[in-house]
């Protein structure tokens, strides 16, 4: 009997994760569980001060404890320095900046014997002038956080476009406002850890939890005394990362002089409370913005000043700009942008970058600033954002292409469902009304990147495949798993191209020994770069194994197809041999052998952004609108959010299952950063190092969702597919502060809409209360 | 220093003996003597539902638990529901709903919904959201853990 194998396509059915297994029985090992043989624990000592001179540090007590290992300081490390603008020893040896920062480390045979070590360390300290705001460090005879930057101004950006006095004369209204956007931590499930080995040829390995690892190894070494090249990363499973291991962190380079010191495997695991203490956080901003516009709503300038409290020091965060400065001059038509960022020391703890990067800050204070014009008018926040969406293919201020985007049909989709207009005039009407209980609701969009972003000279990937002689296949990539799926969905790709079950694709990311280099994970790139690696490597996987079943079937290579592990006719579908024959059959030749074996580099069609900030730096833009009803107790300003319709253009579904889990789990980041989270900083110190006091979402808080996925089909992308993981945590809160208004006629420019805040600004709203 | 106390109980249905150190948690003893890593440690203050184990029938923070009130106990960890005839049914449930991402909590997570549903077969969405508040997802958005602890309830194998 002939046997006729259809054409059965991958893309867009619901696949479960190739990781899920394992993680639900416990066989994934994470790397908070690594223990290596003869493995030694490290701790760091941290200041206590924020602004302090060292005067000296006794180690003497720590050193004399039985099973201490190693005691370093300053004095004991080459004295490189990491972070964005190399301004942070991973070790203080003169001066202290911060609350978080490190004094000295140990390392021990047990993590308590650690923890008695740390506190028999002596430290002396003269006290700092200090400071804790933008505008006091930016003063006149402001106390200096480094001696190099007398300004205390780390990094600065500047862009204008247009003509903004032209602007102005154009514009009928003009709107100003100002949002001060808080600091937020990832929470990662599993806290910060790393383990070093050392080898007796100098070289290292780091066991880490970095989401960028061939750039940890060029960023790392410097610190360490070493090269490059002799830095080996080794990622295993992660408890959520979000953005958090962009930077090289002091605790990584710590545990590698340890290692080094001691010629022991170290391992150096955070406590939760150094988690919330000592992570880099989200970045805070003050934003002010000045936007004008016609009387029938055409937008004609805006201008946007924003100042970063930097911290002590210089991570990612002072770089969010750069995102935050697309969205502020490309997000809706406007013909006349001007923007400016200045991140600013002081002596708080500094800011990485969190998933959604400086667009979770910028769509907070734009799209409630869109809301305010739109009233200003009397337009409803629809008609006002559609009149001024983007197009498709339209070129943007900073020379990006937006391609096939679909913000009209975002907004339409989301409001639609919703029945958004008339529920919304209905709350408008009813603010008089009296009543404890308000509904609202209310609208916000977002533009961001949705085909890498091109911060680096390469934002590409590489990807080899093997098959062997049972038709399995390995894909070793570049791409970084993190927990978000990516294993599953270039499994599903290749599966697609090689006609072969997703169970016998391996996929090893984890090694930088092994892996062709990539950027990281990170601005929404993986599914879109590596996933198109993958694409490209099977392809060529593909053509070498028809060309050989071509000369065994006397066919030409076009008429051939690869479908459920056999060689068929492409037309009827008739299966000719099996996979693994044909593959044997290749393997066995004699003189003639060959292997398929695939090697692949992609380096996407974007381009770097020049030092005026032009460039097309994404190979694909992408868009969400995201409406929220909430009802507020307006006697105890609680917030219940009841319903979340989101429609966001994906380009294509491979796997809903896997979209649908990240716009869901986005989603509930977002509402906790406009609802409930926030680490209090005050004069430098975290007041709430605990989940107890830090509040992120649980259960029962999460409304109902309803997503919709628009599918522009992406001429670049993996099968049409767009990156889609951040805009979900960007979106949702000013969506909220919008239905917070509707409902109320109270606007809070400042999140989190904590009951707190909210009955406060119900309470000096004149009329309503009772 | 540190004073010990030879205990026994029952250990994902095996008798066992361990030498528990009165000052560590449950935690640390599942972890560290019997490298149990599925427990997880993520908070160590009973904040975030990590580390939920089930003790004579009812889920406990085992970082809260001190080791050696084990003595005496039938205990059950997220390694226990794997056995010979296949994976557990609330286990499954997580893989095919899509509800586990990084997968930190997952254990806790199954832990909680494996006591939830030994108390209530057939759990509304409220109660499995009330029943899970304690326990914390940074990935999820908790929709398809939800999901997974209903769908688990009516095949539950206990």
């Amino acid at each position: 009997m002939d046997k006729i194998i259809e054409k059965h396509s991958m893309i867009g059915k619901r696949v479960t994760k190739l990781d899920a297994p394992d993680k639900a029985v416990a066989r994934t090992r994470y790397i908070n569980d690594m223990v290596l043989p003869r493995m030694l624990y490290g701790k760091i000592l941290r200041t206590d001060r924020v602004h302090a001179r060292i005067l000296s540090i006794d180690t003497s007590a720590a050193e004399a404890l039985p099973g201490v290992q190693a005691v370093i300081t300053a004095k004991d490390t080459p004295g490189g320095k990491i972070g964005v603008l190399r301004d942070n020893p991973p070790l203080k040896g003169d001066v202290v900046r911060c609350i978080r920062d490190e004094i000295a480390a140990v390392a021990a045979e047990t993590e308590e014997l650690c923890d008695e070590a740390i506190r028999l360390i002596k430290v002396e300290y003269e006290d700092l002038p200090t400071v804790f705001d933008c505008t006091s460090a930016l003063a006149n005879g402001a106390p200096i956080i480094h001696e190099d930057r007398p300004d205390n101004i780390a990094m600065e950006q500047n862009f204008e476009h247009g003509d903004m006095a032209e602007g102005e004369a154009q514009s009928d209204f003009v709107v100003e406002g100002a949002y001060n956007v808080h600091y937020v931590t990832h929470c990662n499930m599993g806290v910060s850890c790393t383990v070093a080995d050392y080898d007796t040829d100098g070289r290292v390995t780091i066991y880490t939890q970095t989401q960028y690892p061939f750039n940890v190894k060029m960023d790392i070494a410097p610190s360490l005394g070493v090269h490059p090249g002799d830095v080996r990363i080794i990622q295993p499973p992660v408890g959520g990362a979000f953005g958090s291991k962009l930077d090289v962190y002091p605790y990584e380079p710590i545990c590698v002089f340890l290692a080094k010191k001691t010629r022991r495997p170290v391992k150096l695991i955070y406590s939760r409370e150094e988690e919330f203490i000592a992570s880099p956080t989200r970045q805070p901003v003050e934003f002010k913005i000045r936007a004008g516009m016609k009387k029938d709503g055409t937008l004609t300038f805006r201008d946007c000043d924003s100042l970063l409290n930097n911290g002590g020091y210089t991570s990612w965060g002072a770089t969010t700009p750069y995102v935050t400065m697309r969205t502020m001059t490309s997000h809706y038509t406007v013909p006349n942008v001007r923007y400016r960022a200045r991140a600013v020391y002081t002596n708080n703890p500094f800011a990485g970058s969190f998933r959604g990067y400086g667009n979770v800050q910028a769509t907070w204070a734009l799209e409630t600033h869109m809301d305010k014009m739109a009233e200003k008018i009397g337009m409803d926040p629809i008609a006002f954002r559609l009149k001024n969406a983007n197009p498709p293919n339209q070129i943007t201020p900073q020379g990006s292409n937006l391609g096939c985007i679909d913000l009209v049909g975002c907004i339409e989709q989301a409001a639609a469902k919703s029945d958004f207009l008339a529920k919304w005039h209905a709350n408008n009407k009813a603010w008089a009304e009296p009543g404890r209980f308000k509904r609202g609701i209310g609208i916000a969009t977002s533009l961001h990147n949705a085909g890498g972003a091109k911060i680096h000279k390469s934002d590409g990937c590489g990807t080899m495949l093997k098959m062997d002689d049972y038709a399995r296949v390995t894909i070793i990539t570049g791409g970084s798993e993190i927990g978000q799926g990516l294993d599953t969905v270039l499994a599903q790709l290749v599966a697609e191209e090689l006609g072969v079950p997703m169970r016998d694709i391996t996929i090893i990311n984890n090694d930088s020994a092994l892996r062709p280099w990539d950027v990281g994970v990170h601005a929404s790139r993986t599914t879109y770069i590596a996933g198109n690696s993958a694409v490209r490597v099977a392809r060529k996987a593909r053509d070498q194994i028809l060309r050989a079943a071509a000369a065994h079937t006397n066919m030409l290579p076009d008429m051939l197809d690869l479908r459920q592990g056999h060689v068929v006719q492409a037309e009827t579908g008739l299966a000719l041999m099996p996979l693994d024959r044909i593959l044997r059959q290749m393997h066995f030749a004699g003189a003639e052998a060959e292997l398929v074996m695939a090697t692949d580099y992609y380096e996407p069609p974007s381009e770097p952004e020049d030092a005026n900030h032009m460039g097309d730096m994404s190979a694909a833009y992408s868009h969400a609108a995201h409406v929220a009803e909430i009802v507020v107790d307006t006697r105890l300003g609680t917030i219940k959010v009841e319903k979340i319709w989101s429609a966001q253009d994906v380009g294509r579904v491979i796997n809903p299952v896997g979209l649908e889990g990240q716009i869901e789990g986005g989603i509930a980041m977002g509402l906790g950063y406009g609802l409930s989270e926030e680490l209090k900083i005050v004069e430098g110190k975290v007041l709430n190092p605990s989940f107890r006091d830090y509040h992120v979402m649980t259960a029962p808080e999460m409304p109902e969702l309803d997503l919709t996925f628009i599918e522009t089909g992406d001429a670049e992308g993996p099968a049409g597919a767009k990156g889609i993981a951040e805009l979900p945590t960007i979106v949702i809160a000013p969506a909220i502060g919008n239905a917070l208004y509707n409902a109320t006629g109270v606007r809070i420019d400042h999140p989190p809409l904590t009951p707190e805040k909210v009955a406060r600004a119900i309470a000096a709203h004149k009329g309503l209360l009772g | 220093m540190s004073l010990t106390h030879k205990i026994t109980f029952a250990l994902n249905g095996k008798p066992v003996r361990a030498d528990a150190d009165v000052a560590s948690s449950a935690l640390e003893l599942l972890r560290g003597a019997f490298e149990l890593g599925g427990t997880k440690l993520a908070c160590g203050e009973g904040e975030c539902g990590a580390c939920t184990i089930i003790v004579d029938g009812r889920s406990r923070n085992s970082c809260l638990m001190p080791a050696v009130d084990l003595e005496g106990r039938e205990v059950l960890t997220v390694e226990g529901l794997w056995r010979e005839d296949g994976i557990d049914p609330v286990q499954q449930a997580f893989v095919d709903e899509g509800a586990i991402q990084c997968g930190f909590c997952t254990p806790g997570m199954i832990m909680q919904t494996k006591y939830l549903l030994s108390r209530n077969p057939d759990l509304t969405a409220e109660e499995a959201e009330r029943g899970l508040e304690g326990n914390v997802c940074r990935c999820t958005g908790y929709k398809k853990i939800i999901a997974a602890a209903i769908g688990a309830g009516t095949g539950a194998r206990d």
